[in-house]
């Protein structure tokens, strides 16, 4: 336009809240996901003091420490929070921060429905928790809460119940975030079979969220209509049905392992390729695997039925067995993946193969229990504790650490000290295995899992102890870990965009991104991007020498 | 605007916005929510020998009516997402208007449905199964129509156009839904259940 307009009077510039203020309403896709793993290692950490405790108790024959009831409430509480409040918020958490960045975003579809389902992690975890100030405790019912035990109990479970219902609106709403985010907000030449196997995995967790989630909503509706409105859903004597409650819940709950499983294969298969120097094998293979365990977890859910003799052993048993066959693919992607290549033993890589070491004895605990004449003399048994714990501590909590090494400095700006990291990945895995593999043959000779004593004249007295052992060396591993994160807090920012040569966008913007995400995007040719960049930058170096 | 251009926004209105997108994730999530309260029903009903249960009278006809009822409003829905997308807004807004008064029609006649049953939660499973799904079906027509309120404020406010109308579009897949497990709930409860 040719007129010129008066000058506009200088304008004071907006006022910024207070950063609490900015905190807590944000809904900026980077500081929600900061604000999901704050929240998530907050429930770590008192899910992890109730484990010390267990083992504490567990450590001599006789009861020392807690009440009978009160180690119900710590077992319930341990597997509800490490389950849905951490685990699962954690890999959330890390999906909220990088998946926008990783197919080239601006934030999530739905911001705000992005933060409410922040919010509704800390409002139903504190509604589970504060059954512990509810007459007669917290609940105790267990994780899996099975009726007619769970149709007992005073408010505690009432608040489990309501507790969960929370968690679960929060899964379903992320989830519907996250699959219109993939589907609709991909930069330009972000095709679907460019898009980085993290995002993969993270797409495949949504569609389990939106699917199974609400089968566990239903369930727990059932459950209050019948523990406060009077109603007779697991009632057998006014023609409900016990068994319906574990149909119900295992229909979620297979389904839910591969949402707490798949973000930390996605994780590491982001991880080995940028530490071995190489290509992920078999790209295709690796999400051909993701989506069939993604359909198969609907077909297994009755293996955890077994003892009940009530459901078809050979059906149940074959889809269980059915699932290794994709799980078998990974490993062997993993392993290709690492073949011949320049290994970088950094923090995040020494995570990465843990992961695939504990995460395979684990999954072939996994296959053995598929039998059902093996799972009839197990079930139960410290042989199932040991396999989730290697299945979800070994696999996904391995995975978490990994990741939190790699993205550490994408998140903060600062790199994790090495040292440390290395000293965290030794004490961790070696009190892993303490704790949990004798666990293995303390099932094999009987021991009952969910009880709080055990006679002196059993042969499992030492087998405990060495487990008792090596969960407060898992605790020291985490002090560890701590340290590492309060000190690398304290010095000031230095990381590079790309400390790690990664391959995905997330590396293509500064370190941490600034609001908009990126200044300038890359041109997306493959599922490497950055690779490629750095090609063509090496390629542009070499011409001009010459 | 040029034609180009003009193909080019026609275009982007026919692809389905991440809103509408939303919505379908959204209603896929709630179908396997009822989904589970019907395999609840027929895994009780294999175990039961008798169903229904001695005792049990529901008022079939009183229940067609409120089929015809959340038939109708569908269609009178669908009318308006129709009339929307000709760029009729202002047919639209009655064609919705009506929609929301079948809807409240229906909570109305279905709250004076319970009235005259003889039978309540507490008495057996068949009562249990009964005010619980249905119930819930309710607070998800609630639900609806107060969604399709606050789209109606919204066209009257202006804000709906032909190329912006991404709430009504996914306030009728919502809706055509919840009509949907109507029909499942009625075929259940009072064509399979009738005896």
């Amino acid at each position: 336009m040719a007129i010129t307009e008066p000058r506009a009077p200088e304008l004071a510039p907006e006022p910024q809240p207070h950063w609490l203020v900015q905190w807590l309403t944000t809904t900026d896709h980077k500081r929600i996901g900061i604000l999901y793993l704050l929240n998530s290692f907050a429930f770590f950490f008192v899910a992890g003091v109730f484990a010390l405790l267990m083992r504490s108790e567990l450590a001599e024959p006789g009861r020392q420490l807690v009440t009978t009831s009160g180690y119900n409430q710590l077992f319930t509480l341990h597997g509800t929070l490490m389950i849905f409040l951490f685990i699962l918020p954690v890999l959330v958490g890390f999906g909220n921060y990088i998946v926008p960045l990783q197919i080239g975003a601006l934030d999530m579809a739905f911001p705000r429905i992005n933060a409410l389902s922040f919010w509704l992690l800390p409002v139903g975890g504190l509604t589970i928790l504060s059954g512990l100030l509810a007459k007669g405790g917290a609940a105790a019912a267990g994780w899996t809460s099975y009726a007619p035990l769970s149709e007992q109990g005073g408010a505690g479970q009432d608040l489990w119940i309501v507790g969960l219902v929370v968690v679960g609106t929060a899964s379903i709403l992320s989830g519907i975030n996250f699959i219109v985010t993939i589907l609709r907000l991909r930069a330009p030449g972000m095709t679907m079979t460019r898009l980085p196997v993290f995002v993969w995995s993270i797409l495949a967790t949504s569609l389990l969220m939106v699917l199974a989630t609400p089968v566990l909503t239903a369930g727990l509706i059932m459950l209050f209509a019948d523990r406060r409105l009077g109603a007779f859903f697991f009632n057998p004597v006014h023609g409900g049905d016990v068994l319906l409650w574990q149909h119900v819940f295992w229909f979620f709950g297979h389904p839910e392992v591969y949402m707490l499983i798949l973000g930390a294969w996605g994780i590491v298969s982001e991880i080995l390729p940028v530490f071995s120097g190489k290509p992920l094998f078999g790209y295709p293979g690796v999400i051909l695997a993701f989506v069939l365990i993604t359909a198969l977890s609907f077909s297994v859910w009755a293996h955890h039925m077994f003892v009940t003799g009530q459901v078809e052993f050979p059906f149940f048993s074959a889809t269980t067995e059915l699932i290794s066959i994709p799980t078998g693919v990974l490993f062997f992607n993993w392993l290709a993946t690492l073949w011949r290549g320049r290994l970088r033993f950094e923090p995040p890589m020494l995570f990465a193969l843990g992961f695939i070491a504990l995460f395979l004895l684990g999954g072939v605990d996994g296959v053995w229990m598929a039998s059902p004449a093996m799972d009839f003399a197990i079930h139960d048994t410290y042989w199932v504790v040991a396999h989730i714990h290697y299945v979800l501590f070994g696999g996904t909590v391995f995975g978490i650490m990994a990741a939190t090494y790699y993205w550490f400095p994408k998140i903060s700006g600062r790199l994790l000290s090495r040292r440390l990291g290395q000293w965290h990945f030794w004490l961790m895995f070696g009190g892993f295995n303490l704790t949990f593999f004798p666990m293995h043959e303390l099932g094999l000779r009987g021991m009952p899992r969910r009880v709080a004593d055990y006679l002196p004249d059993l042969g499992w007295t030492f087998l405990n102890q060495l487990a008792t052992v090596g969960s407060f060396v898992i605790a020291v591993s985490m002090v560890v870990f701590l340290v590492n994160v309060v000190v690398t807090l304290r010095r000031p920012r230095d990381a590079p965009a790309d400390p790690w040569q990664g391959n995905t966008l997330e590396w293509a913007t500064s370190s941490p991104p600034p609001v908009h995400n990126f200044d300038r995007l890359p041109e997306v040719r493959s599922n490497r991007p950055l690779w490629d960049a750095r090609q063509r930058a090496a390629a542009g170096a070499a011409e001009a020498d010459r | 605007m040029s034609a180009v251009e003009l193909t080019r926004d026609d275009r982007a209105v026919r692809q389905t916005s991440g809103p509408v997108l939303g919505m379908v994730v959204f209603v896929a999530s709630e179908a396997m929510f009822f989904a589970t309260f019907f395999g609840a029903y027929f895994t009780i009903y294999s175990v039961n020998p008798v169903w229904p249960p001695a005792g049990f009278r529901l008022e079939p006809e009183l229940a067609s009516v409120l089929t015809v009822l959340l038939v109708a409003s569908s269609v009178t829905l669908q009318t308006g997402v129709r009339a929307i997308r000709r760029d009729r807004t202002r047919a639209m807004l009655v064609w919705l208007g009506l929609t929301i008064l079948l809807g409240a029609g229906f909570l109305g006649l279905q709250l004076y449905d319970y009235s005259l049953l003889g039978f309540g939660v507490r008495d057996g499973i068949f009562g249990s199964l009964f005010y619980v799904m249905t119930g819930l079906h309710m607070a998800h027509v609630f639900g609806g129509v107060v969604f399709l309120v606050l789209v109606l404020v919204q066209g009257l406010g202006g804000q709906l156009t032909y190329a912006h109308h991404d709430s009504m579009e996914a306030g009728s897949i919502y809706w055509h839904f919840v009509d949907v497990v109507w029909i499942c709930l009625f075929t259940t409860f009072y064509v399979i259940g009738l005896r």
